[in-house]
């Protein structure tokens, strides 16, 4: 496939070869359904093989069955290149200055709609010309270290990322943003949190639920709230800052280790579990909720630990699960298995010769729970207690995807396990709470009369 | 502002204009003034669920009767090429809060842009692959789901989607061929509740309902052709049978232009019967800005350095403007250059060219009208010594334009950018707008009229084939086309006051089976056009019902008088058996020679009531008619009565 037929195969490329025609040509086509004239698109190639694309003046797009095409006449040709206007980013000496790292995610982003591809808006003068705003808040400077979709994201990023972010707190950076893909941010907040250690700054990951190319979208909010948060928050910690509610009103800050994406499509899909939010965040600056965070300092001291053992993997349990799950684990040589358990931290007895036998080879096990919500307690039942002799730990109220990250942290240190054990327990940043307050468990049960009268008072 | 005698305001610019009122324009008005119009119809679908999501169709309620609200911000994106569309800019400027009232019944996670689009609804593609067929539509091989952008949040998403079932058909108007540009599918947007300075409040029952738009090219030529190609397209639409009527289920966008003008758009138009009054209307104003464009251009040897100025209202000045500008308001004083007596210019009835302005400062800077006055008012409460005053502390010549705004402080900025651009567009003549259609014929500034650059294709959703199949059986069962049925209701003689309420109500299929059955075409038309009419008003017609009677009325060999009363009676008494209707109607069976004997006995009496015999005869007929029904034709009772009086 050339590129002037770009994503035609089969069929739909026999015809435009036949008739001499190729991506951008504009043309009359002569169907069985009548004539139909606009330029010849490209084709995405997870699209059928028997449809040509055009785009007709009004600017909508057609597909036109190959086989009911009589005739195709080129009238011209018209190729289109966009680029995404840049203006120079005003700086100025009395604002914080502000690192945007960029990992992939679009956070101002153009759809070229002759193409169909997103073309992301990444330079400061990129990022002005789209958010305008950006200019009161602080002085901005970007780098891209990758371009992954955020399911991509992994070891040797963290690595890099956590790299770059002692790179910047050492060249006297105010804050730093990380754009993101929202699918994997939280695995990548805690991944950072247990990297990137006694920050003086703020670093804030932050991203968008609905694409930047669209009116309604969060992104350029979002960014705003970050960049806010870079720019002037006390709190010098790794955040996750996306929307509060679904409506445009207000983000939130999240602790790295507490967060979670909760809804596969909402804005409002990330929720702190089992505590509250850091804080709240407008243009118009960042209100804490709590006062246990660590502060913003002027020197520029930070620990950089980046370390990550591949071989540790994260299993859901579930009822009748076959202990050669665990052994196959065993034999394909993985040094630290998550389980997310039942309950308090169960599963089920055919599974303990297996974690018998994952114990003696000399694997970590750690239990977390599947409800999210709520501590691991294996005294309470006889099963606990049972799987505790056998050697899984039990990780308090640590979130199953955290446990996970900080066990392949923890592992990509030292082989030492009862190290390991100690790093696992001790609580680094929130991942571990003394305390779960009232107020850490919030699933409003719709349709009851109270929640409903409450819906109707606060915006969603 | 004085509004009500507008016409007199400015009797030269209007002279200047040569306005005619609607009646009194002929044919040669619109070709003088190069009067182009064309369609765009929206109709909705009768389908049983919404177009991208699984919500009902066509449950609606109260703009107040909601579960939860929420907010939304829409923003500008970049255009293709790296510009801010026109509009765009226009609804940022205006930073509105756009608050969604959301109904459990009624809206979905979709509808609130929370989850993408579900498999778009087979149901609603096949009711619009039929009418673009009806519409003589080429019809497109692959569905391509657009979005297209609309920023007054209108939908929560900031665009609409929608995709083209067919291009470059056509209809008859007038009798000739009109260019149907397309007809696609696309999905509803919400009802306004209400729109005070910064918040415009929207309910989403009616958002994503299946619509299909169907666009003419602007061939139009008179405001009548306008109406007449929109009830076309109407009655079409209700010929498939699988469209919604009542209010709102249908609305026509209408494109209008003029011989040096430019295409505007009258927004969300709810009548056909508005057609005619607001394209005439806005033919005049948009002359009346091209001749304050030539007077402009007169006046100002460089147009591209004009530049107004403007000075607070000082608080020494406040007493001269009492009463006018309210005591929390700010007020700006503009001198407009060279604008001199062009501001109270007339461009519609009711209105001058200073409302342009006006219109504008309400929808952009969200300021309530009034909140704006000039010199050239006929009934300025401001005084004409104080007027001078307010010229003189901006420096104001006599040839030059003085404008006085208020409003909120915060938004006498955007105030001021907005007054400034309406003028310099002045320059340029009739600038693209969208305007919405008020029931008085007059239209006014909704928005800035989109550009081509606000279509993307929506990444969300892949193209849907459209097979030939589909397409095939759609044709098989095509109803019978507008124009045949047309010249079927005159062929029937069904008078012309019939033909519409016929084609509207998708009758002409019951009519053609009264035909059949050798109902007289003229009886049966009038049946249906006047009785079941006047009897259902906009109700639903079970035409199935209708048949039930003739088909009874026959077997009991009735005569065709008595269907006119048992007809409506059946359609308001769904339930009532054919006896009961019989009953309703004081049926009871008589042979002609009881009727006969019964006028001979009514007539003595009669004659001597009534001397005068044309009295007589409707006396005793009147008295007759209810035996006679059903019984005799009234035809031979007439003649039986008027030989027993004579």
């Amino acid at each position: 496939m050339s590129d002037a037929h770009k994503g035609y195969k089969g069929e739909a490329l026999d015809v435009l070869t036949r008739f001499q025609v190729g991506v951008w040509s504009d043309v009359d086509v002569e169907s069985t359904r009548g004539h139909f004239r606009g330029i010849v698109l490209p084709r995405s190639e997870f699209d059928d093989s028997r449809h040509l694309v055009l785009k007709l003046a009004t600017g909508y797009n057609v597909g036109i069955d190959v086989r009911t095409i009589r005739a195709i006449q080129e009238l011209g040709r018209r190729e289109a290149h966009y680029k995404i206007p840049e203006k120079e980013f005003p700086t100025s000496p009395d604002k914080p200055n502000v690192k945007l790292l960029g990992t992939g995610g679009t956070i101002a982003s153009r759809l070229d709609y002759r193409t169909g591809a997103v073309i992301p808006a990444f330079s400061p003068g990129e990022l002005y010309g789209a958010v305008p705003e950006l200019a009161d808040i602080c002085n901005l400077s970007t780098e891209k270290l990758f371009a992954v979709f955020s399911e991509n994201m992994g070891p040797s990023q963290y690595i890099e990322l956590a790299k770059a972010i002692g790179r910047e707190i050492e060249n006297g950076i105010d804050g730093i943003v990380i754009g993101h893909g929202t699918d994997t941010m939280h695995h990548t907040a805690s991944a950072l949190a247990f990297m990137v250690q006694h920050s003086p700054v703020p670093i804030v990951m932050v991203g968008s639920q609905r694409s930047a190319d669209r009116p309604s979208s969060d992104a350029a909010r979002n960014l705003i709230h970050a960049t806010t948060t870079a720019a002037t928050s006390d709190i010098a910690e790794v955040m996750v800052c996306m929307f509060g509610p679904t409506s445009d009103e207000y983000g939130l800050l999240h602790r790295a280790t507490r967060v979670r994406k909760m809804h596969s499509s909402y804005r409002s899909t990330f929720r702190t579990v089992g505590d509250i939010p850091l804080a709240t965040v407008t243009r118009d600056g960042v209100k804490p909720l709590r006062q246990d965070y660590a502060h913003r300092r002027a020197d520029r001291h930070v620990d950089i630990l980046p370390f990550f053992e591949e071989r540790v993997t994260l299993t859901y349990y579930y009822p009748n699960m076959h202990p050669d799950i665990i052994d196959s684990l065993v034999e394909h040589g993985y040094k630290g298995i998550v389980i997310a358990g039942t309950g308090l931290g169960h599963i089920n007895k055919p599974v303990y010769p297996a974690i018998e036998r994952a114990v003696a080879a000399g694997v970590a096990i750690y239990m977390t729970v599947q409800t999210l919500w709520g501590y691991v307690h294996m005294f309470v039942y006889d099963t606990g207690r049972d799987l505790m002799a056998k050697g899984i730990i039990p990780t308090e109220n640590m979130l199953p995807e955290v446990a996970y990250i900080k066990l392949a942290w923890a592992l990509g240190q030292t082989s030492d396990l009862e190290r390991v054990r100690e790093l696992m327990l001790t609580p680094i940043a929130g991942e571990i709470t003394e305390r779960e307050p009232h107020d850490g468990y919030l699933i409003f049960q719709g349709g009851m009369p109270e929640i409903e009268e409450f819906l109707r008072r606060v915006h969603k | 502002m004085k509004k009500d005698d507008a016409i007199s305001e400015n009797p030269d610019s209007h002279n200047l204009l040569g306005y005619v009122r609607r009646a009194e324009a002929t044919q040669e008005t619109y070709r003088t003034l190069g009067f182009r119009c064309g369609l765009e119809v929206h109709q909705q679908l009768r389908t049983t669920k919404k177009l991208f999501c699984r919500c009902p169709a066509g449950h609606y309620q109260d703009g107040d009767d909601y579960d939860a609200q929420l907010v939304r911000h829409m923003r500008p994106t970049l255009s293709e090429l790296g510009e801010y569309d026109g509009t765009a800019l226009m609804e940022y400027k205006t930073k509105k809060n756009i608050i969604y009232r959301i109904k459990g019944e009624t809206a979905c996670t979709y509808d609130i842009d929370d989850t993408p689009p579900f498999a778009v609804n087979r149901q609603a593609i096949d009711i619009a692959i039929e009418v673009a067929l009806l519409l003589n539509t080429s019809i497109v091989g692959e569905l391509h789901i657009a979005r297209k952008q609309y920023l007054d949040g209108s939908i929560p998403t900031g665009f609409q989607r929608t995709a083209i079932i067919g291009i470059d058909g056509h209809l008859p108007v007038a009798g000739k061929r009109v260019g149907v540009r397309q007809l696609s599918v696309e999905e509803d947007s919400c009802r306004e509740v209400s729109d005070v300075g910064h918040e415009r409040t929207y309910t989403t029952d009616r958002l994503g309902m299946p619509l299909i738009e169907t666009v003419t090219e602007p061939e139009l030529l008179t405001p009548d052709e306008a109406a007449e190609a929109a009830n076309y397209i109407r009655y079409l639409a209700r010929s498939t049978r699988h469209v919604n009527v009542g209010i709102g289920a249908a609305r026509e966008d209408v494109n209008v232009s003029v011989e040096g003008g430019t295409r505007v758009e009258i927004k969300g138009v709810q009548h056909i019967r508005w057609i005619p009054e607001l394209t005439h209307n806005e033919a005049f104003r948009q002359k009346a800005l091209l001749l304050i464009r030539d007077e402009l251009r007169r006046r100002v040897s460089a147009p591209t350095a004009w530049t107004a100025t403007h000075v607070p209202l000082g608080d020494a000045d406040r007493h001269l403007v009492d009463g006018i500008v309210p005591s929390t308001a700010s007020a700006v004083i503009f001198r407009l250059p060279r604008f001199g007596g062009l501001l109270s210019f007339f461009t519609n009835p009711g209105r001058t060219f200073a409302d342009e302005f006006s219109d504008r400062l309400k929808v952009v800077a969200c300021i309530a009208v009034p909140n704006l006055a000039h010199p050239d008012q006929p009934a300025s409460a401001i005084s004409p010594a104080a007027w001078r005053t307010l010229a003189i502390r901006v420096g104001a010549k006599s040839n030059d334009g003085v404008v006085l705004v208020w409003g909120p402080a915060a938004d006498l900025p955007t105030a001021v950018d907005t007054l400034v651009e309406r003028c310099r567009l002045a320059f340029q003549g009739v600038p693209n707008e969208t305007r919405k259609g008020l029931p008085n014929g007059t239209t006014i500034f909704e928005r800035v009229l989109p550009g081509p650059d606000r279509m993307y294709p929506d990444t969300d959703s892949a193209p849907i084939p459209i097979e030939e199949e589909a397409i095939e059986r759609t044709r098989a069962r095509l109803p019978e086309s507008v124009d045949r049925r047309m010249a079927a209701l005159r062929a029937w003689s069904a008078p012309e006051d019939v033909h519409a309420y016929i084609l509207r109500r998708d009758l002409s299929p019951t009519l053609a089976w009264l035909v059949e059955r050798k109902v007289d075409s003229a009886f049966a038309a009038t049946l249906l056009g006047h009785n079941v009419r006047h009897a259902m008003g906009a109700r639903e017609i079970d035409v199935e019902r209708v048949r039930w009677v003739i088909v009874e009325a026959a077997e009991r060999d009735l005569t065709r008088e008595i269907l006119r009363l048992l007809v409506p009676l059946a359609l308001l008494e769904p339930a009532a058996t054919f006896d009961d209707l019989l009953g309703r109607v004081g049926y009871r069976k008589a042979t002609p020679k009881e009727i006969r004997a019964q006028i001979a006995r009514c007539a003595k009496a009669f004659v001597a009531r009534h001397p005068e015999p044309e009295a007589r005869v409707r006396a005793l007929m009147g008295c007759i008619r209810p035996l006679a029904m059903g019984n005799v034709p009234l035809r031979d009772t007439a003649a039986w009565v008027e030989e027993a009086t004579r």
